[in-house]
């Protein structure tokens, strides 16, 4: 009876039934959104503290401002400073939430963590983190987890008082600490006015095309090259004051 | 006419009353460093006050920000106001003071025209004019930068922030003292030019003033009805064209372009209205003047 089924299933289906699910990435056994979380930690972990050298564009409706150089400086557990080198920058708020171990700080049991299944097209697994604390003033964090590499690629926070805060990271060379080359922090901002009484404009009689987005986009973005890092070689405190 | 120049310029700089607008400009420039100097953050947190829920403003920053090119700015964005009174004390002055004193006649003895004369008496206000302006640029720049030291600059405009690096400002500044210049020149020719028709120098002076002030008034309100009929053509919305240097253009990411200027023919126009006013006033005040009767 066997060996008559084994006729009628042909050898090569066999082999593409055992090949497929291996080159697909897909496994038997998925991983818990725990051992997840616990994995992109314990990469994140390894690193105490550093000193990153890079490029900052601001891109805020209201804002013309050159590309800076800057230097970040971070610190365990949750010190994050952004040094213009040669000028001035304006810093969003909550820019520490670029440094990602914030999103643990409190340890894994301060959230609920929920599976929400693997992001279509991108295959990102997407966790959401509730905090426990009700007077935490982040609501609600969205990690989207490249499983295979234990990195988290983009996330979410929303908090209670200053909206939703977005990064988009894209990893290289120091993607074994969990930090990425490249770091796209969105946040939103609020109108900005001034009375002309105090600015006395110069009306140079052009009429400004309204942008019809305008007053709908009020999300600004930041985003810096890291062009190096230097990783657990002591920064000092005073940095941050 | 050199020596005649000459002559103007000595009458001019040995009056003691010549002084009182470098005095002025002096205390007000010094007046503002004092006080930026010690209480400089109160005035960013009051400009800044509706980006503070969305950036934030560390020490550091303030004191950043306040740099001697924001510095100077704030100063010059103050004081071109009120310089036109200081320019019209001595073009206002420049006919009419000799008609007052009696020696207008006397000056015509001369063997010069009467155009040349006009020509020397106004040439002798524009530099006295550039010499103030001189004066301030060494104050309220160069003093600042030494004070407060230099940074990237910020300029705060009604609807949004632009930021120069520092090495792209002194090129603005030279370009904006020069648009300054030729500004306050158009107010001493509008002096000198009511000069002529009075005796005596207080009536030029105010006569100036106070048709600057009501033509600063209507530039600067945003009534439709006079947006497109009347403010075009006032000089006094030309004057602040100088500010104009410091607009620059961005990328679509909002990245500055460094060394560019948002509107240049906006502020060719701007400037070539002036000059059609100076020229307008200059060459009303030469003809009236070659068919008076001086009797003084």
């Amino acid at each position: 009876m066997m060996e008559k089924m084994c006729r009628l299933i042909p050898g090569k289906v066999i082999l593409m039934l055992t090949v497929i699910p291996f080159l697909t990435g897909y496994r038997l056994k998925t991983s818990t959104p725990e051992e997840v979380i616990a994995s992109v930690r314990a990469k994140l972990d390894k690193v105490n503290d550093y000193e990153a050298s890079g490029k900052m564009k601001t891109n805020v409706i209201f804002i013309k401002a050159p590309i800076a150089k800057v230097k970040v400086y971070f610190k365990k557990p949750n010190k994050l400073r952004i040094n213009n080198e040669s000028g001035i920058s304006f810093i969003p708020k909550g820019s520490v939430n670029i440094n990602l171990s914030n999103i643990f700080l409190n340890g894994t049991t301060s959230f609920d963590i929920i599976d929400v299944g693997n992001e279509a097209g991108t295959n990102l697994r997407i966790i959401k983190l509730l905090p426990k604390d009700e007077n935490s003033d982040v609501v609600l964090s969205t990690l989207y987890i490249d499983e295979s590499q234990s990195l988290i690629k983009k996330a979410k926070t929303t908090t209670k008082d200053n909206g939703t805060y977005e990064l988009d990271m894209t990893y290289g060379k120091y993607a074994e600490y969990g930090l990425a080359d490249k770091v796209i922090f969105s946040f939103n901002t609020k109108d900005y006015k001034l009375p002309k009484g105090i600015t006395f404009d110069y009306d140079d009689g052009s009429k400004k095309e309204q942008d019809p987005n305008k007053l709908k986009n009020k999300k600004g973005k930041v985003e810096i090259v890291y062009s190096s890092y230097s990783i657990n070689k002591g920064v000092s405190d005073t940095v941050f004051q | 006419m050199w020596k005649l120049l000459q002559i103007e310029l000595f009458k001019i700089f040995k009056r003691p009353r010549t002084y009182i607008a470098f005095g002025a400009i002096a205390a007000v420039v010094f007046l503002i460093q004092v006080a930026l100097k010690f209480d400089g953050k109160s005035y960013i947190d009051l400009l800044m006050s509706n980006l503070k829920d969305s950036f934030d403003f560390n020490d550091d920053f303030k004191l950043d920000l306040l740099n001697g090119y924001l510095i100077c700015f704030v100063i010059l964005n103050t004081l071109l106001i009120q310089m036109p009174l200081l320019v019209a004390l001595i073009s206002g002055d420049s006919i009419a003071g000799e008609a007052n004193m009696g020696t207008l006649r006397l000056s015509l003895t001369k063997p010069i025209s009467r155009t040349q004369y006009m020509l020397v008496k106004f040439l002798a206000s524009v530099i006295y004019t550039v010499a103030l302006l001189i004066w301030m640029a060494v104050l309220a720049l160069f003093g600042s930068m030494l004070i407060f030291g230099t940074n990237d600059m910020v300029v705060l405009r009604s609807e949004g922030i632009e930021q120069i690096q520092s090495f792209d400002v002194m090129w603005r500044y030279i370009a904006a003292f020069g648009y300054a210049a030729v500004a306050l020149t158009t107010v001493s020719a509008l002096s000198f030019l009511l000069s002529v028709f009075a005796e005596n120098s207080i009536g030029p002076i105010i006569a100036t003033m106070s048709i600057v002030i009501v033509f600063t008034i209507l530039s600067e309100m945003n009534i439709p009805i006079y947006d497109q009929t009347v403010k075009p053509y006032l000089f006094t919305s030309h004057m602040v064209a100088w500010k104009g240097f410091f607009y620059v253009k961005a990328d679509a990411e909002g990245t500055t372009i460094n060394g560019s200027i948002e509107n240049l023919p906006a502020i060719m126009r701007s400037l070539s209205i002036l000059l059609i006013y100076i020229g307008l006033f200059f060459g009303s005040a030469v003809w009236v003047f070659r068919k008076k009767d001086i009797l003084t």
